[in-house]
This record gives C-alpha cells, structure tokens and sequence, in this order.
C-alpha cells in the first residue's frame, strides 16, 4: 500500500491479455483492492458506484413513499365535496410537497439509482468515470431532500405549487420561510443533477470495453445518456429562476416585482425551459430500462434498435422547443402558438417509433409470462393512453380548455407512473437478483402487478371524466353540484387500491432479501454483460477488460453459431485500482486509467454546501460563509493532483525519504 | 467493427493515468463549461426578454459607457494568452516560464476584479434600485464569481507548477484550468456584447 | 401461463368496458346539467363549438387509437405460436424481422398526427378572433379571491351580463397574482397576469347563465373564485347596465345600518353614491341584483348575506374578508341597509 504514496506510476504500460480464474490468489487481490471496509468509515467514504446506485434506489423509494403518503391524504379530503378534514393551507402544501417529492426527489434519482449500478456493469468497466463525484451527486441529493423537508415538520412547507409561479410566490404574497427553503433546495438539488449528468456523459465517452461501439450500446445508456445531455442544459434555468426569486425575496431584486418593471412571465419561461426536458429526462431512461429487458422476455433481441436509439435522443431534442405548452394560456401571440403547438404534436412520433418496436418485439417473439414482463407490458398500454392525452392537450384551442383542469392530471400521471413507475417496479423485479442474489416472488408479484394496475386506471382514468367535466386543478375542495362527486369518490378509492399494491410489493421486496429463492448469475437468461458477473457482482465487476463483438454477447452463439465476445479472457489491470479507458465513438483502448481509492471528501462537501445553503436560507450571511470556506477546502483536498492516480510527476529525491518505491 | 473483437493486439502499449491532452477531467470540466454557458445564456435571455418588454426608458440611466470596459475586456483576453502560453511551456520541460505565465495571468485577472469593481462602485445604481440594476449586477456577479474562482484556480496551478508537479509527461491539469479560465473570458465577451453594446443596437 | 392469457384477455375486454360504461357516464351526468363547467358536451358560441367539436374529434381519434393498440398489444400477448420443443429452453431467435411494424406503425400515426394538426391550426385561426370587432369591452380584474367587473361608468363583482348573440371583448388585468378567466362553456381561458393586459372574447349564442372558474392557482382560496356571465336579449341587458349605472339613493330608515356599513365596512366595499369608496373588495351598489355573493360560493339571500359576514373564515378560509361580530340589533340594522342595496 505504501509504494502508492511515493511512487507515480509509469508512464505507459503493456497490457497483457490473460485471465483471472475465480478463488485464485490474483483474484483475491483485486477483490481486496476494490472493496470497500465495511462498517460506517465505509459507508461514508465509497466509492463503488453499486453502494452508491442502491442508496439512490431506497431514498428515492423512501421520498416515493412520502409523496404517496401526501396525496393519498389529498385524496381523502377529495373523495367527498364539501370535505373539511384539512385547511386550504394544509392542502396547499400537501400538493405542493407531493409535486415536488416526486417529481424531484423521486423521479430522477430512481433512474440515476438503475443508471449507477448499471452502467458500469452493462459497459464492461470497472466504475463510473468519476467514482468520487458519483458520490458526491448521492450526499447531495439526500441533503437537498431533506433540506426541502426541513419546514415541512413546522407547517411550513412551500405551498405555491411545485411550479411555484411569481408573483404568488414572491415576498409580498409568502412571507414565510417556506418559498426560500424550496428555492434554495433547487439549486443545490441541481447540483446533485448537474454532477451525476457529468458523470453518465464522461462515462459513456471514455469507459466502454473495447468493441463497444456506438450501436452496441444497450438503450439504457442511451436513454441515461440523451437525459444527462438535456439536463446539463436545461437544470441551469430552473436554478438561474429559483436563485433570482430567492434574490427579490431576501435581497430586494426586481426579476419578478411587477411593479418595478420585472416580469411574471419571466419566471413561467425559465421555469418551463427547464421543466418540460426534464419530464423527458425522468422517462427517457426508463423507456431504456423497457428497451433492454422486455427482449429478454420474448427472448430476441429489441426491434429497431437504431431507431429506438434516434427516437431517444430525437425526443429529447424536440423537448427542448415545446415548452410553450404549459403557457398556451398566458396570452401570447397566435404564431407563436401554432409552432410550439406543431411541436408538441410531433414530438409523438418518435414515441410512435419505440412503441410499435415494443409491440414488433413482444408479436415476433416468444413472450416468457413473468413478473416482470407484466409490468413492462402493461407499460406499453399506459404509455400510450399517456401519450395519446398529451396529443389532446397540445391541441392549442383545446388546450384552452383542457389546462388547469384534472385532465392534465390524468395525463401527467398516466406518463409519470405509467412511464417511470412500471418499468422502474419491473426493472426492480427484474435486477432484483443481480443486486442481492435473490429471486422476488413471482406469486407475490404477479398479484402485486395486477392490484397495482387495476388501482392505478380506477384511480386515475376518471380524472380524465373529471377534467373534461370542468373540474380546476389545485382546489381543495369542491361543491356538491358540480357534477365531480362520484369521479373523484372512484378515484379516491382507486388511489388506496394502488397504494395496498405499494404494500405488496414492498412487503415482497422486503420478504425476498431475506428468504428468496437463491439466484444464479442470469437467472433470466439474458444477453447484456451485467449477467455475465456473479449475483451480487464482485467489487471489481469484471476482474478483466471483456471485448465486445455485438449488442447481446451472452446470446452471440445461439444467435450467430459463434461466440466472438470474449468475457472471460481481455486485458488484466490489476495493478491497483484500474479501469480501461476507450475511444469515444468505436470503443478503441486508449488508456489505463488510475481510478481513485474511497474518500471521505465528498461527503464532507456534501455537508459543507448544505451549511451553505442553510446559511443563505436562514440569511446569517457567517454561517453561509463557513460553509463556503468548508466547500473550498474539500474542493481543494480533492483536487489535489495524485501521484497515484498519475495527476502529477514528481518523484522524490533518493536522499529525501526513507522507502524506496 | 465486428471482427474487432478478435484482431485486438495481443499486447497493447497504451499511456496509464492523465498523461494525454484528453484525460478524463477535461472531458469532465467540457461538460461543466456547457453547462455553465447555458447558465450564462439563460442569464442573458433574462437581460434580453425584460429589456424587450419594458416601458421605461432602457437603459435607465442612459448608454453604457464602453472605454473601461473595452480596456477591460482586452485585459481578460490576454490573461488567456498566457494561461495558454504556460501550459506550453511546461510541456516544453521549462518550468520557470511556465510559472512567468501563470503570474501574468493572474495578475491580469487580478486587475480585471479591480477595474470591474470601480465600474461597479462608479454607477449611481445597485443591485436593488431598479430592474435594469439588478440585472447588471447580476449577470456581471455571477461572472465576477467565476472570475474568482478562475483565480483561485490559477493560483493552485502556480502553486503546484512551481512545486515541480508538472512536467513534459504530466500537465492535465493546467490543461483542465486553462479550459475553464479559457470559457470565463470567452462568456464575458457574450457578456460584454449583451450589457454593453446591445442597447447602442436595439436603440433604433 | 394460460391463466396470464385470460387474465390479459379480461383487461382488454374489461378496459374496452371501462370507457364504454365513462362515456355513457358523462352523457348521463351532464346531460342533466349537473356539470355547469362541462365544455366536452356543451358550448354556447362562436368561441367554443369549434373547440368542442375539435375535442371529440380527437378524442374519437384518441379512443381508437388506445383500441387499436391495445388489441395490437394483447393479440402480440397471447397470439398462437407453434408450441415449444425441448430445444426451445434456450434458443433466442435473431435480430431480423418486425421492422415492418415501425414503419407501418408510425407511418399511420404520423399521417393521422398531421391531420389531427391541421385540423387543430384551423380551429385556432377560428376561435382565437372574432369576425367582427366586439362592440363592446369589460374590463375584468382579478383579485384575491373575487372578480371585479367593470364597464364604462358600472361597477360589479363577480358577475357579468352580456347581450345575446353579440361578440364580447373582455380585457383581463390582475390586482395581485396570477389568476385565469375561464367560461368554458362560451370560451376557453387566459391567465391574468399583473403588470400585463391581456384579452379574449366570448359570445353567447343562447340566453343562459353560464358559470365561470378561476383555473390558475392563486392562494388559499382558489378553490372559491367562481363567477357568472349571464346573456340576456339586449333590450333586457341595456336595461340591467342602466339600472347598475344609478349610484345608490340614500334610505333614510335605514341610517343605522348605513353608519355600521360606513364604520365596518366602507374601508374595503364601495357603495356608489354614498361615502363607502373602499376599494379593495367588492362593488356592493347593486349588491341584491346578483345571483351569488362570496365569488360563487354562496346563493344570494339575506340569511347567507349574514351568514358571510359573520362568519366569513369558516366559509371560506384565509379570505381577506374577516368574520365580524355582530350583535342581533347590529345585525338586524345591517341587514336593513343591505336590503336597499337593490
């Protein structure tokens, strides 16, 4: 261990091809090398993106919970008119918490959790590019949350809508700490995103194994990686927006202040700007996880891989110029109307694309009826009753009647849990056994699937009813003769259904960890190389560089009648912690890359910038500088250029030190 | 591609670590300088959409005055020049030069703070006086806290360069904060061209 | 593996059933007018029927299409295939075939999407202006949580008359946040926004009282911004404008409640033609001619009158109008007032 502190590596290295046979003393070494101590020095100081992908799993399952919670609570106080079980306010902030909570804590960071574990493994590689930062992007996600949560116990919790429109959610209207904690959240919540973003998208150009090129790549990457694209672009507005509303609340600005010449509809476009690629962002690495599992349960590979990949990053091209539809009633020009009314109706094609490819795979396939091809199946009707609604609504003139109503409820929730929640509960089913080494129960789950289905379309196909019969979004209550008392009663009851499905599931997921049925290493019998490691994998994922030949190498020789991916025989790197960095486009070696050991500097950041922000938040302009300076030295700790990691040259002088390398 | 998989070399020498111009850290501060620029583009659709829908008389306090900062913009340009010049000689083997180059810029980048800071004091508005205020100090903040943070980092780069850190084989990361340095000067021209010279245009 | 095919079969059918058993629903209910917001079904002018034909149209086209892919899903689901040998445990078929299917696939539904498009840009172009100029213009004010209504020399709350058959210009400014103005029956809705004017048009074709609803988030009392247009002929209209033009006559008999209203409650109401020029709440001149008080919340009768005043933030909480003790005499006088606010 010692020689790493004074000895830079070489400058190059000839790699031998080789291999590492399991239980050999070799493989102990690097199993030794790449694992992480257990106990709490290790939990707060790893590293390994699997630890990190799980915990990204179980919070973001935890804040589901919360926002579950809070809505099933909307929900009684809907089911019946003229309901006094809560307050205007009360209710004001539950469907404001609910928004955020899921659309926020939940809805992203489940994916980045299946993105974390995955990718790596999926890729061929040892890590994420960045293990450190990946690390980083978890401690402040988990801070973000509860900072967002932190007036909640106080009755304080934002109360203007998770889209929180100026000036309702200025000075003049919110006095209260609850705007500026939801706003401050944001920003550091996007730094979370922003970092993970930065992490998929260096990932994928650098950390390959050799021969993956672009079209071997599974359409989970792809989706991940169109994601991150979008929001490296997009997250920076709806930060820029939060900042400067926290500047006019605390600061005395002008961005907002309508009377002193700013603009309320400045806040609706930055906010859109950001808000309408990030509902792409919180689906499109979902529809991945469809892409690439749902083959193995017809057991053929995906059809039209190519144009499910160009209709991935298609979609999120096209997101980027359709925001305007969320404003449709603000007043603009009819011009204006018509393009980003157009858009909003073409954008359907490249979903068009990979439905009928879903629907071509399951037809020429032979369907194989487990637990999770249900779900993935009945994503695909979800998908659709989701996307269809979103035609409705980009209908400008009907737009005009549509927004605002419980119709757009219904829509964003038959796409967010129709597109986010069913792959993301499929793909638990479905990775469940690569995580923990067991199987989930396929009897618990298929009657799981079926409740949770039924539940979801009572609770929410009437909203459609609902919204078509003029109910408003975002009332607390209602009258007696509006014709909305039997929608909503059916849609109450339809809502705890789905939440006695939660139950199951969870109850199954929580039963399997302990007394599921042993797994092997594929026990699906699937074609990506995240099947080809042991149940769990080992820290190191593969203890050589695989080489890759197609899209689907465990399937290679059924398929073609020869193997040419090689799995078991590739480079050896095992001279500390090494991971393969290849060519961007073909997925050429390129260099040996120095990977970091586990370190405490993220999480220390972590803690520093929520200092910082509680600082802000509580305007003690010391407390915020602290954590500024806290923020700076553990920048610097971590940046500080490694001689093992071969960040920098200098070996020492014979006469200075003691050992000798 | 896919006979690849067999024709790979046997035994492939291949650089280990960050020796390369394409390390990933530089990937990684590409990726943070494109979302950094449309953190500052969304800065200036801020400034752009407000200006185009005020009624009051913009900017409110008549024409920006452009001498400093013209005189200033080319400060900041040059500081690149020799951030840029710094990591070549480095790769060169000359160090001491190399450590010339990174004080220069600082200094420059240094003289850019202060000039900018007379700019601020010398206008009659703040940050909450007006509208036009508070987007002027804004947009030039965040860049003045990119500017900082710029120095900072080229003071670790002086710093480690002149420890001997750095050398033919391994300088990523003067290549890594130059390219940050290299997107804070290139911002500010957008910067510059929005605040200062786009009134004079949108005038007619 | 037969149980999941019936199973799958079922939920097809019984989904088909499910919008079936809707539809029928929502004609039902609606068709006894108990839905005054419902626009699917019912649309009184020029500025809405497009819109409400635009609307089934594509739902027709939306409905079929669910149909259509749900029948494509479940028939890929449970479709015959030659049953499995032996050999079958572990093959995997080939990369090849089923592109046919995208092709085919997104080549119809891009072709029904274009149409679908054109369709929808000539809906707009009808609806989004009038043929002719409105002749006349109400300027609408959104505030926390009622509606200010104001033509040329009348001042109301929270509901507005128009002639039948005749296009209105209804001029949208917000006192505060951001509010939306939407009668879905006569047309669709537009955000009020402070610091910005914006306008739409509605027209009545047929006599009626016609309900309208706040429908962007504005606070705590959203829920409790509702409002009426009521088209009548114009002889009949005129005849309302002149009598909500008359400022108030002073009633003698009723000097004791008019110095309650003066003390309690001039600071925000206005009555025209007397000291009371409050003008943060609501018009009360021709208070009795309405259908409604509190923005839609309450019919318009003396005891609900007292009922709000008294009680305001148990009807309709975190309004700006404070509950207000009143003692009997004070109410009865109050009351008395109210009465000559015809």
């Amino acid at each position: 261990m010692t020689e790493h502190a004074t000895s830079p590596p070489p400058l190059q290295r000839t790699l031998a091809i080789g291999r590492i046979e399991p239980g050999s003393a070799e493989e102990r070494k690097l199993r030794e090398t790449w694992e992480t101590p257990p106990g709490w020095r290790g939990w707060l100081s790893t590293v390994d993106h699997k630890s990190i992908g799980l915990r990204y799993l179980l919070t973001a399952f935890a804040f589901l919970i919360a926002g579950g919670i809070e809505a099933l609570i909307m929900r009684v106080q809907l089911a019946r008119p003229d309901s006094t079980l809560l307050t205007p306010e009360q209710y004001n902030q539950l469907f404001t918490m609910h928004g955020v909570t899921m659309i926020f804590l939940y809805a992203l960071p489940v994916l980045s959790g299946f993105s974390n574990y995955l990718w790596p493994l999926i890729l061929g590689a040892r890590d994420m590019a960045f293990p450190r930062l990946n690390a980083l992007s978890y401690w402040i996600f988990l801070f973000a949350g509860l900072f967002l949560y932190a007036s909640f116990p106080f009755g304080e919790a934002p109360n203007a809508g998770w889209f929180n429109y100026a000036p309702l959610a200025g000075l003049t209207y919110n006095t209260g700490p609850n705007i500026d904690v939801y706003a401050l959240g944001m920003v550091l919540l996007g730094i979370s995103t922003t970092v993970g973003s930065m992490n998929f998208v260096v990932t994928f150009l650098r950390m390959r194994a050799p021969g993956m090129s672009l079209d071997r790549v599974p359409v989970l990457v792809w989706g991940t990686l169109t994601a991150s694209g979008g929001n490296l672009l997009a997250v920076p507005s709806v930060s820029l927006a939060f900042f400067l509303l926290w500047l006019d609340r605390r600061i005395g600005t002008h961005f907002f202040d309508v009377v002193n010449g700013g603009r309320a509809l400045l806040w609706q476009h930055l906010f859109w700007i950001f808000a309408h690629p990030w509902v792409y962002a919180v689906v499109l690495p979902a529809m991945g996880i469809v892409s690439d599992a749902l083959p193995v349960f017809c057991r053929r590979p995906l059809v039209g891989y190519l144009p499910v990949a160009l209709s991935t990053v298609a979609t999120m091209v096209i997101g980027f110029v359709v925001w305007i539809h969320h404003m449709f009633a603000t007043g603009i020009p009819a011009l204006a109307l018509s393009f980003f009314g157009a858009a909003s109706m073409v954008i359907a094609i490249p979903s068009a694309v990979a439905t009928f490819a879903w629907i071509a795979t399951i037809w020429t396939g032979r369907p194989v009826f487990r637990v999770p091809f249900l779900y993935f199946a009945g994503f695909v009707f979800l998908f659709v009753i989701g996307g269809l609604s979103g035609v409705l609504t980009a209908a400008v003139p009907f737009d005009w009647q549509l927004t605002d109503t419980y119709f757009v409820v219904a829509h964003l929730h038959y796409v967010l849990l129709g597109i986010n929640v069913f792959p993301v509960i499929g793909g638990i089913y479905f990775w469940f056994p690569k995580f923990t080494g067991r199987m989930m129960s396929e009897r618990i789950g298929r009657i799981g699937f079926w409740i949770l289905f039924t539940g979801f379309n009572i609770a929410f196909f009437p909203m459609h009813i609902a919204g078509l019969l003029g109910m408003p979004r975002r009332i607390y209550t209602y009258a007696p003769d509006m014709g909305w008392n039997t929608v909503n009663m059916i849609t109450s009851i339809g809502a705890f259904l789905f939440a006695f499905g939660v139950l199951i599931f969870m109850w199954d997921f929580v039963y399997s960890l302990r007394r599921g049925p042993v797994a092997g290493d594929n026990p699906w019998d699937a074609p990506t190389l995240e099947w080809a490691t042991s149940s769990p994998p080992p820290p190191y994922n593969f203890a050589i560089a695989p080489r890759i030949a197609s899209r689907h190498p465990l399937w290679e020789e059924r398929i073609s009648g020869k193997m040419r991916s090689r799995l078991d025989e590739g480079y050896i790197l095992d001279k500390g912690r090494e991971a393969l960095g290849t060519t961007a486009l073909d997925g050429d070696p390129d260099v040996i890359l120095k990977m970091p050991e586990d370190s405490y500097a993220p999480f220390w950041l972590g803690v520093a910038s929520l200092v910082f922000f509680s600082g802000l938040a509580l305007t003690a302009w010391w407390l915020a500088a602290l954590g500024l300076i806290g923020c700076g030295a553990a920048i610097v700790v971590w940046l500080w250029p490694r001689r093992e990691l071969g960040q920098r040259d200098d070996t020492p002088e014979p006469h200075e030190t003691g050992a000798t390398p | 591609m896919s006979d690849f998989a067999e024709a790979l070399p046997e035994r492939a020498r291949l650089p280990i670590g960050s020796p390369g111009e394409r390390s990933g850290g530089w990937w990684g501060c590409l990726t943070l300088v494109a979302t950094e620029a449309a953190l500052f583009g969304y800065l200036i659709f801020s400034y752009l959409y407000l200006a185009s829908q005020t009624t009051q008389h913009w900017p409110p306090e008549g024409m920006p005055k452009l001498g400093l900062g013209i005189a200033n913009t080319c400060i900041l340009l040059s500081s690149s020049v020799f951030v840029w010049a710094s990591e070549r000689f480095v790769r060169r083997g000359k160090r001491g030069m190399g450590v010339l180059m990174l004080a220069i810029a600082l200094a420059l980048g240094a003289i850019f703070v202060g000039i900018q800071l007379k700019e601020w004091a010398d206008h009659p508005y703040g940050l909450t006086t007006h509208l036009y205020g508070s987007l002027y100090f804004t947009i030039t903040g965040f860049h003045m806290m990119h500017v900082l943070v710029g120095l900072v980092v080229l003071a670790f780069l002086l710093l480690w360069t002149a420890l001997g850190y750095f050398d033919r084989a391994r300088s990523a990361a003067l290549t890594i904060g130059g390219l940050y340095w290299h997107f804070v000067d290139v911002v500010w021209l957008f910067i510059f061209a929005t605040l200062y010279l786009s009134p004079y245009v949108l005038a007619k | 593996m037969p149980a999941t095919h019936k199973a799958i079969h079922c939920a097809s059918r019984s989904t088909r059933a499910m919008i079936a058993f809707l539809a029928a629903f929502v004609c039902h209910a609606s068709a006894r007018a108990d839905a005054p917001l419902n626009y699917f079904l019912h649309a009184d002018g020029p500025a809405a029927t497009p819109t409400m034909r635009l609307g089934w149209a594509l739902a027709a086209l939306a409905v079929a299409v669910a149909l259509i892919v749900s029948v494509l899903l479940v028939g890929a689901i449970i479709r015959k295939r030659p049953p499995p040998t032996k050999r079958d445990a572990s093959h995997v078929q080939g990369e090849g075939g089923g592109m046919r299917w995208v092709w085919i696939g997104t080549g119809i539904s891009s072709v029904a999407l274009f149409v679908a498009l054109a369709y929808v840009l000539v809906t707009l172009e009808s609806v989004a202006s009038p043929r002719k100029e409105p002749a006349l213009t109400i300027a609408v004010t959104a505030y926390d949580w009622w509606w200010k209504i104001d033509y040329a020399g009348v001042t109301t709350a929270n509901e507005i008359h128009i002639p039948v058959g005749e296009p209105v210009k209804i001029e949208l400014r917000s006192a505060d946040v951001i509010h939306a103005f939407w009668v879905p029956r006569l047309a669709g809705k537009t955000q009020t926004i402070p610091g910005v004017v914006n306008e739409q048009w509605i027209q009545a074709d047929r006599a009626g009282v016609y309900r309208g609803q706040c429908s962007q988030f504005c606070g705590a009392q959203h829920a409790h911004m509702a409002f009426e247009v009521i088209a009548e002929p114009r002889a009949q209209f005129d005849a309302w404008y002149a009598a909500q033009a008359r400022p108030h006559a002073a009633d003698a008999t009723a000097s004791a409640g008019q110095r309650l209203f003066l003390d309690r409650c001039a600071g925000c109401h206005a009555v025209r033609g007397s000291d009371a020029n409050g003008t943060q709440a609501p018009d009360l001149t021709h208070l009795n001619s309405r259908r409604l008080i509190a923005a839609g919340t309450l019919p318009n009768t003396e005891s609900n009158q007292l009922d709000w005043i008294r009680h305001a933030q148990r009807i309709k909480p975190d309004s700006l109008m404070p509950s207000i003790a009143l003692t009997a005499a004070e109410a009865a006088a109050l009351s008395a007032y109210l009465r000559t606010l015809q």
